[in-house]
C-alpha cells in the first residue's frame, strides 16, 4: 500500500465515503453494558421480537443473570394504535417498580417507535409524575446510529438529568460524590483537608463515558498524579449519584463516539469542553493528560517518563506487530483511537472504515493520528466512513493484511482464507483505556497472530475450496 | 405491549433467512436498518461457518423513512446479481417494513426485468408468524416458485424414479443437530434400498427443485420446518408424505413400517420387518439399554420435558414409552400447533404446559422439582439455578449445540446418543445427590503450600476494594503477582498505586 500523491499536495488523512452497507451491532446493545455500569437503573427496550432477538444472541449468557432490562414487545394491536401507548408503558413501568424498585428507568425507543411517531419524550415527563420513578428517554435506533453510538443517546439524555447546583452542605456532600468517597472513604477530615490540598487550584472538572470502575478509578487517580481533581463522571455507579454540572464547568470525553454527549453538555448544560485525543494507548492516554493540564495550564510532571516506562513493558507485544499492516473494517467507532496508537506500535494501516466521523469531536484525535504517521514515517491511512462491506472484502483480498480487525459475520470466513482477524466488539468490552490498560489492547490485537504462529507450519492457512471471495 | 426477557421462537425474517441461506447459491436481501443482519453473527458463530454467509441489507434510514426506498432496495438486487450470479435472490421484510408498507413486490417485478437470476418476495409478516412458521413458509413458495417455473417452461420431470425414491424435507442451517441427522437419515435410506432424490433445503440447488416430483414420497422428519412443503406437493403430484419423526426405538420403527405401507402401495414389495427386528435388538444400543440393570435404575424418577414441538413430544415419549421415566409435564413453545403436541403426548406424561414465557416454564420446573430436566438452553440455565442436571434437546441453542462430533438424534444412531444423553443426566445428578449425602469427595483439606492465599502484606482499604472488583476468576493470580511485585521492591503495604504498578510491570 503506497500512497500515490503529487508532491506539491501536503499529505494529510484521506476522507472517504461510501455505501452504509456494513455490518454493525445495533445501538440497543448498549443496554447491555449501561445496566450493569448504573447499578439502581433498569433499561425497558421499547421495540419488537427483532430486538429482542438481537440482544438475547449478542448479549448471550448475561441474560440469564437476571439483567435490569427487559423488552416493551410491541404487538400489533401497538402498531395500529389499538391500543394505548400510554396506558401500556405505565402497566409494564409499574410492573417493573414493583419488581424491581430502580432509581430510574431508562426507555430505549427503536426503529418501531420512531417510524410509528410514538412520543417516548413526551409521554414520559406525565408518567414519571404518575409513578414517582425518572423516566429518561434515549432514541438508540438503527435509522440513526451505531453500536457504541447507542450509549452516547444515553448518556446525552442523562446529561440532562445532572444537578445544576452544588449542594451546600457537607453531608449531602458527601452522599453525592462517589469517587470523591470512594477515594475518602474511613478517612479523618484532617486527613481529607491534606488531600485536598494535593490537588492545583482549577475549576471543576467532569470526564463523561461509561468505563469499569477500576478503569475509573486508574484515570482518576493519574490526573490526581497531575493535581488535577475529577468532580465527577457521566455516568455514575448509580444514578443518584449523577454529578453536579454548573454552568462553565469543563467537561473532557474518554471515548471517540460520544459526540452527542459532548454537544449537549456544550450547548445545554453551557460547559468548556476540552476536545483532547482519548485516552486509548500510553500516547494516547499522555496526550489526553498534558491536553487537560494545558488548558488548567500546568505543567505535567514525569509524563514523559511514564510513558516510556510503558512502551517499555510493551516491547514484548510490540516487536510481534512492528511492521505488520492492520485494516480496521469499522463498526465501533474506536477505529481511529486503536488505528493511532497501533500505528505508534509500528504497524502500517492502509484503512480505517468508521460508521459516523465527527471531525470537529475527534479533531485532536485526528490530529494526533495525522502526526503520528509523520513521525513513524509511514503513509497516511484512508478514513472510510460508512464503509461498504463487500467492497471492503475486495480491498482486503489485493491488499493481504495481516490483521483485519471485524465483525463477527466476517471473521470466520476470513480467518477461513488464510487473513488474521481479532473480534472488534472485544474492544469495546475489554478494558482499553489509561496508561496501565494498553497491554490489554496489545494482548487482543496480537492474539490471532500468536495463535497463528502456533499453526504456521501445518499448511492449514485457506480452508475454503474455491478461491473466488463471495461476501454478504 | 409485552414484558419480555426472552424468546423461545425468533422474529419471522430469521425463518426465512434460515431457509434462503441453506440452499446454495441463493442470496437474501433484508429490507432492514442498520444492526438487523445479526443473522449473519449467528450463522457464523454457531456453525462456525466458513463462507461468507449470503445476507445483505438493503438499509433503512432517516433517509427512506422520509422518502421511501426508491431506487435502493432495486439497486441493491441488481447490483448483488451482477456481482455474485446467485440463482435466486430472496427480499426479505422485517419488523421495519412490515409497519412501512413499502410496495416491496414492486420492487421485486421491477428488479426482475434487469436480474439474471430469480427474485422473490418472502411472503411472512412479522407480526402475524414467528421463526419457524416462516421458515416454513418460506421453503413452501420456494419450491411452488420453481415448480410453477418449470411446469411454464415445460421441463418439470413427474415421470417417479425406476427404484423407491424419498426427497427428505426440512433439514436447514441453525436447525438443531439437523447435519447429523441428515446424514444418519440417508444412511438409514440407503440401509432400506431407497434413493435420496432431494434433500432440501441445506445444500440444494434450486434448479433441483422440479425433480421433486420424481420421488415416491416425501419425508418431514420435524414438525416445524418442511410439512408446507410437502403438503402442497402431496395436493400438486399425489406425492404421500411421510411426517413421522424417527426419533426413538419405537418411533423410528413406526416411521420405518409407513415407509413400507407406502412403497407397498405404489408396488415395490418391500419388507422392512427383519430390518427393524435387527436393528432395534442387536445394532442400536437403546433397546438393550432399556432393558438393562443401569436403566432399571431410573424406572420412576420424576423428568420434565420442554422444547419445540418434535423435539419435546418425540423425548417425552422416549423417557416414559422406552425407559420407564415419569414424565410430570412436557410443554412445548409453538403455540400455534399446541393440537398436534397434546395429541402426540397423550397418555406419556401427567400434564402438558403450553407456554412460550420462560418464566412460567421455570416456575413449573421449581414446582416439579424432577430429577432431570430436558429442555433448551433456558431450561439449562433454570436447572443450574436450582441445581437440577439438564440435557438440551432442542434450540434455542449456543455454539455447544453445534458439535463436530457425530451426534444425530435421528434414526438407530439417534437412539444411542438420546440413550447417553439421558442416562449422563440422572447419573450426574444421582453422583451430587449421593455426594451431598456422604458430605462431598473427600473431607481432609489439600494442603498446597506454593499457593496459599495467605501473606503478610498488607492491603489497605482501597487496593483491598479494588481487588474485590476484580472477576473471581482471576483474583487470585492477580493478588499473587501483586505481592511478589511488592515484596520484590521492598513495599510493606499494598497501595493502589503499588496495584497498577504491579499490573503494568508483570501484566497482573
Amino acid at each position: 500500500m503506497t500512497v500515490a500523491q503529487p508532491e506539491t499536495q501536503p499529505q494529510g488523512l484521506n476522507f472517504e465515503c461510501e455505501t452504509g452497507n456494513y455490518h454493525t451491532f445495533c445501538p440497543i446493545s448498549c443496554v447491555a453494558w449501561l445496566y450493569q455500569k448504573i447499578e439502581d437503573s433498569f433499561f425497558l427496550v421499547i421495540g419488537t421480537k427483532t430486538c429482542g432477538y438481537f440482544l438475547q444472541n449478542a448479549m448471550g449468557v448475561m441474560i440469564f443473570a437476571e439483567p435490569r432490562y427487559a423488552m416493551a414487545e410491541l404487538e400489533e394491536g401497538d402498531i395500529s394504535a389499538q391500543l394505548n401507548d400510554y396506558e401500556e408503558l405505565k402497566r409494564l413501568c409499574l410492573q417493573i417498580k414493583r419488581d424491581r424498585n430502580p432509581s430510574v428507568i431508562v426507555w430505549i425507543g427503536t426503529c418501531t417507535t420512531e417510524i410509528i411517531k410514538m412520543d417516548l419524550e413526551g409521554l414520559a415527563p406525565k408518567l414519571e409524575a404518575e409513578i414517582n420513578i425518572p423516566i429518561v428517554v434515549a432514541r438508540a435506533n438503527g435509522l440513526d446510529y451505531a453500536f457504541t453510538q447507542g450509549e452516547d443517546t444515553v448518556l446525552a439524555a442523562m446529561a440532562g438529568r445532572c444537578p445544576d447546583k452544588a449542594p451546600t452542605s457537607d453531608a449531602e456532600k458527601g452522599e453525592r460524590h462517589a469517587i470523591h468517597k470512594l477515594l475518602q472513604f474511613g478517612r479523618k477530615p484532617e486527613d481529607v483537608a491534606t488531600e485536598e490540598r494535593g490537588y492545583v487550584q482549577h475549576p471543576p472538572l467532569v470526564l463523561f463515558g461509561s468505563l469499569p470502575d477500576p478503569v475509573v478509578t486508574q484515570l482518576t487517580l493519574e490526573l490526581k498524579k497531575q493535581g488535577i481533581k475529577v468532580s465527577g463522571w457521566l455516568p455514575t455507579k448509580r444514578y443518584t449519584e449523577l454529578p453536579v454540572i454548573e454552568e462553565g464547568y469543563y467537561v473532557s470525553g474518554v471515548n471517540p463516539f460520544l459526540s452527542r454527549t459532548a454537544s449537549t453538555l456544550m450547548r445545554r448544560r453551557k460547559c468548556k469542553l476540552i476536545g483532547a485525543p482519548f485516552p486509548i494507548g500510553p500516547d494516547g492516554t499522555r496526550a489526553w493528560i498534558e491536553k487537560i493540564c494545558s488548558v488548567f495550564g500546568i505543567t505535567p510532571t514525569g509524563l514523559a517518563e511514564r510513558e516510556q516506562m510503558i512502551w517499555e513493558s510493551l516491547e514484548d507485544y510490540v516487536k510481534l506487530i512492528r511492521g505488520k499492516s492492520v485494516f480496521f473494517m469499522g463498526d465501533n467507532l474506536l477505529e481511529i483511537s486503536l488505528a493511532r496508537f497501533l500505528i505508534r506500535c509500528g504497524m502500517t494501516c492502509p484503512e480505517i472504515g468508521i460508521p459516523y466521523m465527527d471531525k470537529r469531536y475527534q479533531s485532536a484525535e485526528l490530529a494526533l493520528l495525522e502526526k503520528t504517521c509523520h513521525e513513524m514515517d509511514v503513509p497516511m491511512p484512508t478514513i472510510v466512513e460508512k464503509p461498504d462491506n463487500y467492497n471492503q472484502i475486495q480491498r482486503i483480498d489485493d491488499l493481504c493484511p495481516d490483521l483485519v480487525i471485524t465483525g463477527m459475520a466476517h471473521a470466520n470466513p476470513l480467518e477461513a482464507r488464510g487473513i488474521n482477524t481479532k473480534w472488534s466488539v472485544e474492544f469495546t468490552f475489554a478494558q482499553i483505556h489509561g496508561f496501565s490498560n494498553a497491554r490489554d489492547i496489545l494482548e487482543l490485537v496480537t492474539r490471532p497472530l500468536r495463535r497463528n504462529h502456533v499453526l504456521k507450519d501445518l499448511g492449514w492457512d485457506t480452508l475454503v475450496r474455491e478461491t473466488v471471495t463471495a461476501v454478504n | 405491549m409485552k414484558l419480555a426477557y426472552w424468546m423461545y421462537a425468533g422474529p419471522a425474517h430469521i425463518g426465512t433467512l434460515r431457509v434462503a441461506t441453506s440452499f446454495k447459491n441463493v442470496h437474501a436481501i433484508m429490507h432492514a436498518p442498520l444492526g438487523d443482519d445479526y443473522f449473519n453473527v449467528m450463522r457464523s458463530m454457531l456453525e462456525r461457518e466458513r463462507n461468507f454467509t449470503p445476507v445483505t441489507t438493503s438499509v433503512v434510514d432517516r433517509h427512506v423513512l422520509a422518502n421511501g426506498s426508491q431506487e435502493k432496495v432495486v439497486d441493491n438486487i441488481t447490483r448483488k446479481d451482477a456481482e455474485e450470479h446467485p440463482d435466486l435472490i430472496v427480499l426479505t421484510p422485517t419488523c421495519t417494513s412490515s409497519i412501512l408498507q413499502e410496495d416491496l413486490q414492486n420492487f421485486v417485478d421491477r428488479a426482475q426485468i434487469d436480474t439474471k437470476g430469480d427474485v422473490l418476495l418472502a411472503d411472512v409478516n412479522h407480526y402475524r408468524v414467528n421463526e419457524l412458521q416462516a421458515g416454513d413458509r418460506t421453503l413452501q413458495q420456494i419450491v411452488q416458485f420453481y415448480i410453477e417455473k418449470a411446469r411454464k417452461h415445460g421441463d418439470l420431470s413427474t415421470e417417479k424414479t425406476s427404484e423407491p425414491s424419498v426427497n427428505i424435507i426440512g433439514i436447514s442451517t441453525l436447525g438443531f443437530h439437523n447435519q447429523h441427522d441428515c446424514t444418519e437419515l440417508k444412511r438409514l435410506m440407503s440401509d432400506l434400498g431407497i434413493t435420496v432424490n432431494a434433500v432440501i433445503p441445506e445444500g440444494a440447488s434450486v434448479h433441483e427443485l422440479k425433480h421433486l416430483p420424481r420421488a415416491w414420497f416425501n419425508l418431514v422428519p420435524y414438525r416445524e420446518l418442511g410439512l408446507m412443503t410437502a403438503k402442497y406437493l402431496q395436493s400438486e403430484f399425489g406425492i404421500p408424505l411421510v411426517d413421522i419423526c424417527p426419533m426413538g426405538v419405537v418411533e423410528t420403527a413406526r416411521c420405518l413400517r409407513t415407509i413400507q405401507t407406502i412403497l407397498n402401495q405404489q408396488g415395490a414389495p418391500v419388507d422392512y420387518e427383519h430390518f427393524i427386528h435387527d436393528q432395534t435388538l442387536y445394532v442400536s444400543q437403546a433397546a438393550w439399554f432399556s432393558r438393562s440393570i443401569d436403566c432399571q435404575n431410573l424406572t420412576g424418577k420424576k423428568a420434565v420435558v420442554f422444547g419445540d414441538s418434535t423435539h419435546a413430544a418425540a423425548m417425552t415419549k422416549i423417557l416414559t414409552r422406552e425407559m420407564g421415566i415419569h414424565v410430570v409435564w412436557a410443554g412445548t413453545y409453538c403455540k400455534y400447533d399446541s393440537e398436534w403436541f397434546q395429541a402426540q403426548v397423550e397418555g406419556f406424561c401427567d400434564q402438558v404446559l403450553i407456554t412460550d414465557d420462560n418464566g412460567a416454564v421455570g416456575d413449573a420446573i421449581a414446582r416439579a422439582e424432577p430429577s432431570a430436566i430436558f429442555g433448551t438452553q433456558m431450561e439449562r440455565h433454570v436447572g443450574k439455578r436450582l441445581n437440577i442436571p439438564c440435557g438440551v434437546i432442542a434450540a434455542p441453542i449456543h455454539i455447544q449445540n453445534f458439535p463436530i462430533g457425530y451426534k444425530p438424534f435421528l434414526g438407530y444412531e439417534g437412539t444411542n446418543q438420546i440413550a447417553d444423553l439421558v442416562y449422563n443426566s440422572f447419573t450426574l445428578g444421582m453422583e451430587d445427590h449421593l455426594l451431598e449425602i456422604f458430605g462431598g469427595h473427600d473431607t481432609k483439606e489439600v494442603i498446597q503450600k506454593t499457593i496459599s492465599a495467605d501473606s503478610d502484606l498488607n492491603w489497605n482499604r482501597d487496593a483491598q476494594s479494588e481487588l474485590n472488583k476484580i472477576p473471581g476468576f482471576v483474583r487470585g493470580k492477580v493478588k499473587r503477582n501483586t505481592e511478589k511485585f511488592a515484596r520484590d521492591r521492598g513495599f510493606s503495604e499494598i497501595t493502589l498505586d503499588v496495584m497498577y504498578a504491579a499490573k503494568e510491570a508483570v501484566g497482573a
